[in-house]
């Protein structure tokens, strides 16, 4: 478990950090918690000449609770998401699902900008950002820009961020008063990956609903949202399952996945509306 | 508090002797990182070596090329089959009686078997050179099914092509290693013939692995100057390593030194000699400087020792009443590529024989058969006696498929068939005599403890409540009643390659009253330094506290075959006691001398020796202890020492009764431990504490097998759970709170009573945490399901009884 050789670098500023991926190209990657990246390094699935930590940049931490908005640093860990009170308050979603990643050492590391710009369909980050309606904003040799976590993923571990861009932060609307939340994940233990979780948010008349590790990518389905949205809760758990793609792994067959991604999310569902809005 | 005032109750308590719950003195260095692992072994010029392994399950190994990999610097020689064939190391023996490869000899037969050893400056270097070492494999059929091995035209075994007898008999087919029967095949034929009823099923105990927290290791270190070899390593037996490094390599035994530091866990998996050790002797003598090689988790859950993967073919017979007549089994054993169990050398199939279990079965039947395939060698007692896991699993599993096919409860019908207290001594009729126990007053406290008629209530009214779709959760209980066998053994039937299952105890009596014991086994968790002094003091009424315990170094401590088998206590542990008494007649000896008496007018008294008539008239074992190194005593040498070697007359036989009761969400598969309780009788009790521990631990280590971990292979035979992620170790989260329990029912044949505890907890937790799955399903119509019991499996017993609409 001994990673190939590699040149580490601590940029304490975005600029500096996008010059030397500028310079590296492909060979450079940035690293900001390490839970996916390391042990693929240790795994000699990944092998890169330069490792770009972000622990340095101060302008990649720090959370941000507005009136209409949260702004998260790409480089807030999952502790800190789970330990700020005004998020909490803000978006409980966000708290109820950073406690069901990994286990506590892992999430004094891993960070949320991490988890979502990895790419890795069984991270929860990327589904939750999705059913939040979540934007990430992005910095690279170019300038800014911003992508909706909606259009961001493509394929396991392909995204919409270029190789010389560097996600900064994460823009989520606050859902309205009225808007209930609920995440559910089944897993075989602590640390492991979703065997199917979903992510559901519902009131005022809309909703939204995402699922986890079920796809090459997160699946956010606009048709089992409008379902849910409408009151047709059976509806949208049948959406949402002609939206996933499972496949078989150690966790089980298709058809296992498939039964337990509609069980979670009518169980998403199901506590969401019973809590209070 | 003086001597004259104490009572005999205050001093004993002091000694902190059998019976107290002292704490672990090994916690302290632990508990501050201060341990001594073999990774922590530092020498001067200490080189590192590191494993080419095969990608591929079955392979031949066309080609090695060395060149870019030496091109590295820091690399110092990269080792094959090649270079160890002069000096007769690219195989080595098993424990089993086989022979196995060290390094890749123009094959491979398991995925990340081992085929290059590449020795560098540093583990960096190692591990990139490694990846450039460049072999040629060429692909063969890969065979993982050991029904379709016995079947199959492909030769595993080529170099064992043509030998039609194994280490253990005939050999029936190219992929077959041996087949050993115990007990009366025909009697049992005619009982299964005629009886009211037989319930026949496959209960299969899939392949999982030891995995202790550190993965094995080890330091060469060879000496040009002296000719000493010096060997750290994870060895759950030193000794027999060094005879094992003598054997093989042709070093003097006196020249090696073998040294089992501070063991990360064991559980069976570092009883076995690996690759590893052998390269790393090899590269350390012939580059004049210590080699050290520890291996990966991967590499841990890849290629060192499995356990189980037993197929058990079971048939059990029975009055109507539900009276057990007799007992049929044919195991069908999955050995891997090479046959390297650790097991004593008459038993290929470890203790399988006490699978008639706790019951009087009149008459048995047992059949196994090994096997090879395209997996990794091993089949370890983990955490178990030799293959009593597996016995007690199948048995405990038949028991529940006959209360099935009786309609009977199954609590009442192991009841009926307990082996009663007055048939102990008791033969079984596959050959064992069980030496004590008490199953009856066992089972009432246990099913009392639990308010088992409560249980029963309360899951029919949730069968009624999930039919009227009031809930989807099940409710099961499970039930088990084992009786392991450990303590191997009397030397007469137990030796492992012709070493004598003894062990052995030497006490040194400092003249100031404090002490050091050395013994021939070896902690890696159990506390023997804690518990062997307790027995040293209440046999020699030394406090505990002032006895220290030396374990692991061949050159001091007095030979022994290690700690495996729950054998410790009962045979070392013996050895000690032997070793403190014959401490304690010299003390006699020497308190009457002081005292003024005849030997026989003195009296042993918690902590010293009294007057018969007098006890004001009394020397401690302090004052004896100084006078033995300060007078001249006539008829007596100076000095207080003595050394045991204690060849057990029998086995021990440690029981208890588990029950289980577990909530099973049918749609998820899901499952949670309500309540598990554990009554152990593990006969004399020496540390309450540490057995508390020890039951923790294993019932632990058996939640994890029953419920998830397993090393699992797809059809190419590659290893589908290498990692933690998907081989299932539990943590804190996952782990049940437990209520433990105890009878004590004394062996009656060691010389204090005990029985050995540690590997109880996972012979009697697999069956009760399977039991209860399936409990659970009982009422539905599940007879047998195959564990690991992972989500996905329970979830497809619920499919497919229709439970998902």
């Amino acid at each position: 478990m001994i990673p190939a050789g590699f040149e580490y670098h601590r940029p304490g500023d975005i600029a500096s950090a996008i010059g030397i991926l500028q310079e590296h190209g492909d060979e450079a990657r940035v690293i900001a918690g390490g839970h996916s990246l390391i042990p693929m390094m240790k795994l000699r699935m990944a092998e890169m000449g330069h490792l770009v930590d972000l622990q340095a940049i101060d302008e990649l931490k720090g959370v941000e609770v507005g009136a209409d908005t949260v702004k998260l640093g790409s480089m807030v860990t999952q502790h800190e998401l789970i330990t700020h009170d005004g998020l909490a308050t803000a978006i409980p979603l966000i708290r109820e699902a950073a406690l069901q990643i990994a286990d506590p050492q892992v999430r004094y590391m891993g960070t949320v900008g991490g988890n979502v710009a990895n790419g890795d369909p069984g991270n929860d980050m990327p589904g939750l950002m999705q059913c939040l309606n979540a934007t990430f904003e992005l910095s690279g040799p170019d300038g800014n820009r911003s992508v909706a976590a909606r259009d961001f993923y493509e394929a396991a571990y392909f995204t919409a961020r270029g190789d010389e861009e560097i996600l900064t932060r994460i823009s989520i609307p606050v859902p309205g008063s009225g808007v209930r939340q609920a995440y559910e994940k089944q897993k075989r233990k602590i640390g492991d990956y979703a065997t199917a979780a979903a992510a559901v948010m519902v009131g005022n008349g809309t909703a939204s609903v995402a699922m986890t590790n079920l796809a090459d990518t997160p699946v956010w389905s606009v048709s089992a949202s409008s379902a849910l949205a409408g009151g047709d809760v059976e509806g949208c758990v049948s959406e949402m399952l002609d939206a996933i793609d499972p496949v078989a792994d150690n966790r089980g067959p298709v058809e296992f996945k498939k039964h337990v991604a509609a069980v979670m999310l009518r169980r998403a569902i199901d506590r969401a509306q019973s809590r209070a809005g | 508090m003086n001597e004259q005032t104490m009572t005999p109750g205050e001093r004993a308590a002091n000694l902190k002797g059998m019976g107290s719950s002292r704490k672990r003195v090994e916690d302290v260095r632990f508990t501050q990182g201060k341990g001594n692992y073999v990774d922590d072994i530092k020498l001067d010029g200490m080189l590192f070596g590191a494993f080419v392994r095969s990608p591929y399950a079955h392979a031949r190994v066309v080609n090695v090329n060395k060149e870019a990999a030496l091109a590295v610097p820091g690399v110092v020689a990269v080792l094959t089959a090649e270079d160890l064939a002069p000096l007769g190391l690219h195989w080595m023996p098993t424990l089993a009686g086989d022979k196995q490869m060290v390094l890749a000899d123009g094959k491979v037969l398991f995925q990340g078997q081992e085929v290059a050893y590449v020795v560098a400056e540093n583990r960096y270097i190692a591990a990139d050179a490694a990846e450039l070492v460049e072999v040629d494999y060429e692909e063969l059929p890969v065979l993982t099914d050991p029904f379709e091995a016995l079947k199959s035209d492909v030769v595993l075994r080529e170099d064992l092509a043509g030998q039609t007898e194994g280490a253990h008999g005939p050999r029936k087919h190219h992929n077959h290693i041996f087949t050993w029967e115990q007990g009366d095949k025909d009697a049992t034929e005619a009982v299964l013939g005629e009886a009211d009823v037989v319930a026949e099923e496959m209960v299969y105990y899939h392949r999982t692995h030891p995995c202790p927290l550190e993965t094995c290791g080890c330091v060469a270190s060879m000496d040009k100057v002296t000719g000493k070899l010096t060997l750290y390593g994870t060895f759950q037996a030193p000794h027999a390593i060094r005879t094992v490094v003598s054997l093989i390599s042709g070093l003097a035994e006196h020249n090696i030194r073998v040294i089992s530091p501070d063991i990360g866990g064991g559980f069976g998996n570092k009883v076995g000699a690996y690759a590893g050790y052998v390269c790393s002797v090899v590269a350390s003598i012939v580059t004049g400087q210590p080699v050290k090689w520890v291996e990966n988790r991967m590499e841990n859950l890849m290629s060192t020792a499995f356990a189980r993967d037993y197929w058990m073919q079971g048939k059990i017979a029975a009055t109507k009443d539900g009276k057990i007549t007799g007992l049929w089994c044919h195991t069908t054993a999955d050995h891997g590529g090479f046959d390297a169990c650790a097991d004593p050398t008459k038993f290929p199939a470890g203790f399988m024989n006490i699978c008639t279990g706790s019951y009087d079965i009149p008459t048995a039947y047992l059949a196994v058969d090994g096997v090879y395939t395209n997996k990794a060698p091993g089949g370890v007692a983990y955490r178990c006696s030799f293959r009593v896991t597996e016995a007690a699993y199948f048995i405990e599993r038949m028991i529940e498929v006959l209360a099935i096919k009786l309609n009977m409860d199954a609590a009442e019908l192991r009841r009926i068939n307990f082996i009663r207290k007055d048939q102990f001594p008791y033969q079984s009729a596959l050959g064992w005599e069980y030496d004590s126990g008490d199953y009856h007053t066992a089972w009432d406290k246990a099913l009392k403890a639990v308010d088992y008629e409560g249980l029963r209530a309360e899951q029919a009214q949730r069968i009624e409540d999930f039919k009227a779709g009031r809930t989807r959760k099940l409710l099961g209980v499970g039930l088990t009643h084992f009786t392991e066998i450990v303590g191997a053994g009397p030397v007469k039937n137990c030796d492992i390659l012709g070493l004598g299952m003894f062990d052995s105890c030497e006490i040194r009596i400092h003249p100031t009253g404090s002490a050091i014991a050395r013994l021939g086994t070896i902690s890696q968790g159990q506390g023997h330094a804690t518990t062997f002094a307790q027995i040293i003091a209440s046999e020699i009424g030394l406090p505990a506290d002032d006895i220290t315990l030396e374990e692991g170094d061949t050159d001091t401590a007095p030979y022994g075959l290690g700690t495996y088998g729950s054998r410790s206590t009962p045979v070392a542990g013996a050895a000690t006691a032997m070793a403190a008494r014959k401490i304690r007649a010299k003390a006699q000896m020497i308190a009457a001398y002081l005292l003024e008496v005849h030997d026989d007018d003195v009296e042993w008294d918690v902590d010293r020796f009294s007057v018969k008539g007098a006890p004001e008239r009394f020397k401690t074992m302090k004052e004896i202890a100084f006078a033995a190194y300060n007078q001249a005593i006539p008829g007596l040498e100076p000095g207080l020492e003595a050394v045991s070697y204690y060849d057990p007359p029998n086995m021990t036989y440690p029981f208890g009764a588990y029950i289980c009761v577990m909530e099973i969400d049918v749609d998820t598969g899901e499952w949670e431990v309500r309540q598990f309780y554990a009554l152990d009788d593990c006969g004399t009790r020496i540390n309450p504490m540490i057995i508390e521990g020890q039951v923790h631990g294993g019932v632990t280590e058996a939640l994890a097998i029953a419920m998830g971990q397993e090393i699992a292979y797809d059809e190419m035979g590659n290893v589908k759970t290498g990692t933690l992620m998907d081989f299932f170790l539990p943590t804190a989260w996952e782990t049940p709170n437990y209520t433990t329990d105890h009878t004590v029912t004394p062996s009656p044949h060691h010389p204090i009573g005990a029985k050995g505890v540690g590997e109880s907890p996972n012979v009697g937790g697999v069956p009760a945490f399977s039991n209860a799955v399936h409990d659970a399903f009982r009422p539905f119509g599940l007879v047998q399901s195959h564990m690991p019991h992972d989500h996905w499996r329970i979830w497809k017993i619920a499919n497919g009884l229709g439970m998902h609409g």
